[in-house]
């Protein structure tokens, strides 16, 4: 499918006082038509300066932005067939509902009796029937948000953009409207690039995930590919949680790797990886994907000298035998029953979830 | 990494639509306001105080530095006035600022009662004209003034208050209230729980004002002290009353220019003026505005007030019982004076001078209110837009329009008038005499004013509103007539009452530029004090008063009837 955004060696430099700060360095992204695509990264990453730029609320330093084969770098936000759905909602306060969604349509001329039926049909499918002569202040957050996407929808823009939509709602709520985006999108075809901070909310809504961090992208794939093979500790580590264990390559087959830890023992990684034998590396182990057993059985042994029972999950830190911790997930704490301090264990660990970094 | 790569690896060399100008092109209708206020500024702030520079360098048609060389050998006519300007500046910044703090301290920080009355009194002088004061300072001190008849019947005394005592006491009761506001805000803004930890960690009540109030108010101290210097140096109406032997700036720079027709003098007069006014200017903006460490925390606790020693207190309250008094005396004196036959002869009541204000008077009071009514709704829409072009729009240059158009806050009045009169007494802009040059000088200096309410209403309101509007196909009209205007209404139209009370009251800038045919009232009524008039006179100011009183009652009423109708509160 032929990318219909495309971000080309995009640059952002902020200059205030003090040192300049790149916020996108030389990004380079390409989006298909239909596609949602996430930019996941921590606070300051410049996944929001990147969304910024595609809706063109800030100009780059350097690089391009090609929408449909039509470079529109320079353009203002009013000639982007681009829409936002901003943080905050932005949503005019001295405006009634139906005002807000039809403002959009209202710029673009449109005939009355087609604002009227336009607003009403996308009011009803974002479930706001009726609501139309609400001010937005006598609205719940969770209803705001979703004005702030019928006035984007209405519009039917070419790129649809989200920047941290849900950061305003509970948890629960949360759930609720991202499955609701993810279903109008999908409905409607929309091209469209989301920003968050949380990697739940990625992995749950994406086609892909741009994992980002200091201005650059550290991988792209889907939530799958960046979940099970991340390509660097930050990716491990920001998607989901990662103990890195030192390890020495000392086998290869055409299915599998195998890897001598500190302290001797040995173990089978799936999949093959681009390592010379006999180098050092790093295995990346997820905390859920272990196995507390008996001492004698583990393929590691260990002591716990931290747990914490969080309801359903228990949380252990355990002090290996070779002097490397690691952090253990067990689900089902309390019928299994919580181990206590001092415990000696042994451990067991998943081999299709384990990973190969360079060390 | 990215070792040695270059941040601007992929930047061409030169780039059109990299610059900001290229961008502005991709906006036409902001490049066109945006060229349209830098052509306006030009023409009406810039040029006019160029031509005041270059008629100070020119005498008899040849270039020329007589008069500043003149000033630096120690000519007195030059030297004099100077120094005396900068005397009565700082001895009014001094005490205004001393004034004020304890106004400020009395209202914030102790629980003294009747709190709302001195805050009204204390703003009392803002509002009104500077010079009514200077009128009751006569009234009551001057050769027939009431006070000065006493003391000399019944104890032989003679005295004067024309000369230093009378500028430092009626500036330092103009403009304390400014020094007053400020402070207020400062104080206000400190968490009472510093003090309460600091008398915790066992500091003295005395310990924890000078350790800990004092130097939290500091920033807030040095911006009092230099606004307050900046308003007395540009004081022209209280010094053209009563500075006797005692020449100031503002006043000489205008005799200059209207009884000796010596424009080179009185340009350079003007210009030894404006070089400590901008640089009193520019510590305020640049040295003052960054270092403050208020803790502002949005909610102005009143904690820490439930119990003030009435060791502290009550001397509080006599003080400031005191100035309020001295405030009321002022204008109550003018009221008097306003329903009496002959100051200082006849103190009999009458309504004669009300019947002489409304009647000869009346086209005075017209031409005011006409023209201060077309200048404030051109005066006040400009600031608007000025202001949003430089809080939420980027374009080249800027910083520039924002210093430019800030400009006149900081440049005296009669400098201003005196630009516009070199400025525009030849073709092809020849508009010396006519209505249309009071109604620009309005709106040029009262314009700053403007501009600073605009910047701290658009503050309030979320620039990702305009993003949305922009982001949904609005362009720059349209984002600021549907958008900003109607969210800024109530703060707009609150603003324009002030500009407007300030046209009216207006008199430094003003008095260069009126002409036979567009007199001025606050103009009339100085030269009835000039004539000795002093009922009239009075008259004059308390109608003045009432205008301006009653355009803020209407301002009031209007901006609660545009929240009552339809605005949603955010």
């Amino acid at each position: 499918m032929p990318a219909e955004l495309v971000l080309q060696k995009l640059l952002k430099v902020f200059r205030g006082r003090g040192k300049p700060v790149v916020a996108v360095d030389h990004l380079d992204l390409e989006v298909a038509k239909g596609e949602l695509v996430t930019l996941l990264g921590p606070s300051g990453c410049g996944k929001t300066t990147t969304l910024r730029l595609v809706g063109g609320f800030e100009f780059p330093d350097g690089g391009e932005v090609y929408l449909s084969g039509q470079r529109i770098t320079h353009l203002p936000p009013q000639r982007r067939p681009t829409a936002t759905v901003f943080q905050s909602y932005a949503l005019f306060p001295h405006m009634s509902v139906f005002e807000n969604v039809a403002f959009g349509l209202k710029v673009r001329r449109v005939s009355r009796a087609e604002i009227r039926t336009r607003v009403r049909d996308v009011l009803a499918l974002v479930g706001l029937g009726g609501m139309e002569d609400r001010p937005p202040s006598k609205l719940s957050g969770g209803q705001q948000q979703r004005v702030a996407l019928a006035r984007v929808l209405v519009i039917r823009p070419e790129v649809l953009l989200f920047d941290e939509p849900l950061s305003n709602l509970d948890a629960k709520l949360r759930v609720e409207t991202r499955e609701h985006i993810r279903r109008i999108q999908r409905e409607l075809g929309l091209t469209s690039i989301y920003v968050t901070h949380d990697q739940a909310e990625a992995m749950a809504i994406s086609d892909r995930v741009v994992v980002m961090n200091q201005g650059r992208i550290q991988q792209v794939g889907t939530p799958q590919d960046v979940y099970l093979r991340p390509e660097n500790a930050f990716v491990a580590d920001f998607i989901g949680r990662a103990n890195f264990l030192d390890a020495q390559i000392v086998g290869k087959t055409s299915e599998e790797t195998e890897v001598e830890l500190r302290g001797g023992a040995r173990l089978r990684v799936a999949g093959t990886f681009d390592f010379a034998l006999g180098e050092a590396v790093k295995l990346v182990v997820r905390p859920e994907a272990v196995d507390l057993v008996a001492p004698e059985v583990g393929e590691l042994r260990g002591e716990i000298v931290l747990a914490q029972v969080t309801g359903a999950l228990a949380h252990y830190r355990i002090a290996l035998a070779s002097g490397e911790t690691m952090e253990v997930e067990v689900l089902g704490a309390l019928e299994k029953g919580v181990l206590s301090l001092g415990t000696p264990v042994g451990l067991r660990l998943h081999p299709k979830t384990l990973h190969l970094l360079r060390g | 990494m990215a070792k040695g790569r270059g941040v601007g690896e992929t930047r061409p060399l030169f780039s059109f639509s990299r610059t900001g100008l290229g961008r502005l092109f991709q906006d036409p209708a902001l490049l066109l306001v945006v060229c349209v206020v830098f052509a306006l500024v030009g023409l009406f702030v810039i040029y006019p105080l160029a031509r005041v520079f270059l008629a100070s360098f020119v005498h008899r048609g040849t270039f020329s530095a007589r008069y500043f060389l003149y000033f630096l050998e120690g000519r007195p006519y030059l030297v004099r006035p100077f120094v005396n300007s900068l005397t009565v500046g700082a001895l009014v910044a001094l005490l205004g600022t001393g004034v004020g703090f304890v106004f400020a301290y009395a209202v914030t920080r102790t629980d003294i009662p009747g709190k709302g009355v001195f805050r009204w009194i204390a703003t009392f002088p803002i509002i009104s004209p500077p010079f009514l004061l200077a009128l009751s300072a006569v009234l009551l001190l001057g050769e027939n003034g009431l006070i000065t008849r006493w003391l000399f019947t019944r104890f032989g005394l003679r005295w004067s208050i024309y000369g230093l005592p009378g500028l430092v006491l009626t500036e330092t009761l103009a403009y304390f209230p400014l020094a007053f506001l400020t402070l207020e805000g400062v104080l206000g803004g400190i968490d009472p729980a510093l003090e309460e930890s600091a008398m915790d960690l066992g500091a003295s009540k005395l310990r924890t004002f000078f350790r800990v109030t004092l130097p939290l108010a500091t920033p807030g101290l040095a911006a009092s002290f230099l606004l307050l210097f900046i308003r007395s140096l540009e004081d022209f109406g209280n010094p053209v009353v009563l500075q006797g032997r005692f020449p100031v700036l503002t006043v000489q720079a205008y005799l200059a220019i209207t009884g000796m027709y010596n424009l080179p003098l009185g340009a350079t007069l003007a210009i030894l003026l404006l070089v400590p006014t901008v640089a009193a200017f520019a510590l305020l903006q640049f040295w003052v505005g960054r270092r403050s460490y208020v803790t502002v925390t949005g909610r102005p606790s009143s904690a820490g007030l439930r119990s003030t020693e009435p060791s502290v207190k009550w001397p509080l309250f006599g003080v400031v019982i005191l100035l309020s008094g001295i405030i009321l005396l002022f204008y109550g004196m003018v009221v008097y004076g306003a329903f009496t036959e002959l100051w200082g002869v006849n103190h009999a009541f009458t309504l004669e001078n009300f019947r002489y204000v409304f009647s000869t008077g009346a086209t005075y009071l017209v031409n005011t209110l006409k023209l201060a009514g077309i200048a404030t709704p051109v005066g006040g829409i400009l600031g608007i837009v000025i202001a949003y072009l430089v809080t939420r729009k980027k374009f080249p240059g800027r910083r520039l329009l924002d210093f430019l158009s800030m400009l006149n806050f900081a440049v005296p009045g009669i400098i201003v008038g005196m630009g516009y009169v070199f400025a525009f007494n030849t073709p092809p802009l020849q508009i010396t005499g006519t209505a249309l040059i009071i109604v620009l000088v309005f709106i040029f200096q009262r314009m700053p004013v403007a501009i600073r309410d605009g910047v701290a209403m658009l503050q309030q309101i979320d620039p990702v509103i305009d993003d949305a509007s922009a982001d949904l196909g609005a362009g720059f009209f349209r984002t600021f007539r549907r958008v900003t205007l109607p969210l800024a209404a109530p703060a707009l139209i609150a603003g324009m009452a002030y500009m407007f009370s300030a046209c009216v009251t207006s008199i430094s800038a003003v008095i260069m530029v009126v002409s036979a045919k567009w007199q001025l009232v606050t103009v009339a009524l100085l030269h009835e004090v000039d004539n000795a008039d002093l009922s009239q006179a009075a008259a004059y100011g308390v109608v003045i008063i009432l205008v301006v009183l009653g355009v803020i009652l209407l301002m009031d009423s209007l901006v609660r009837r545009v929240l009552g109708r339809g605005r949603h509160a955010r």
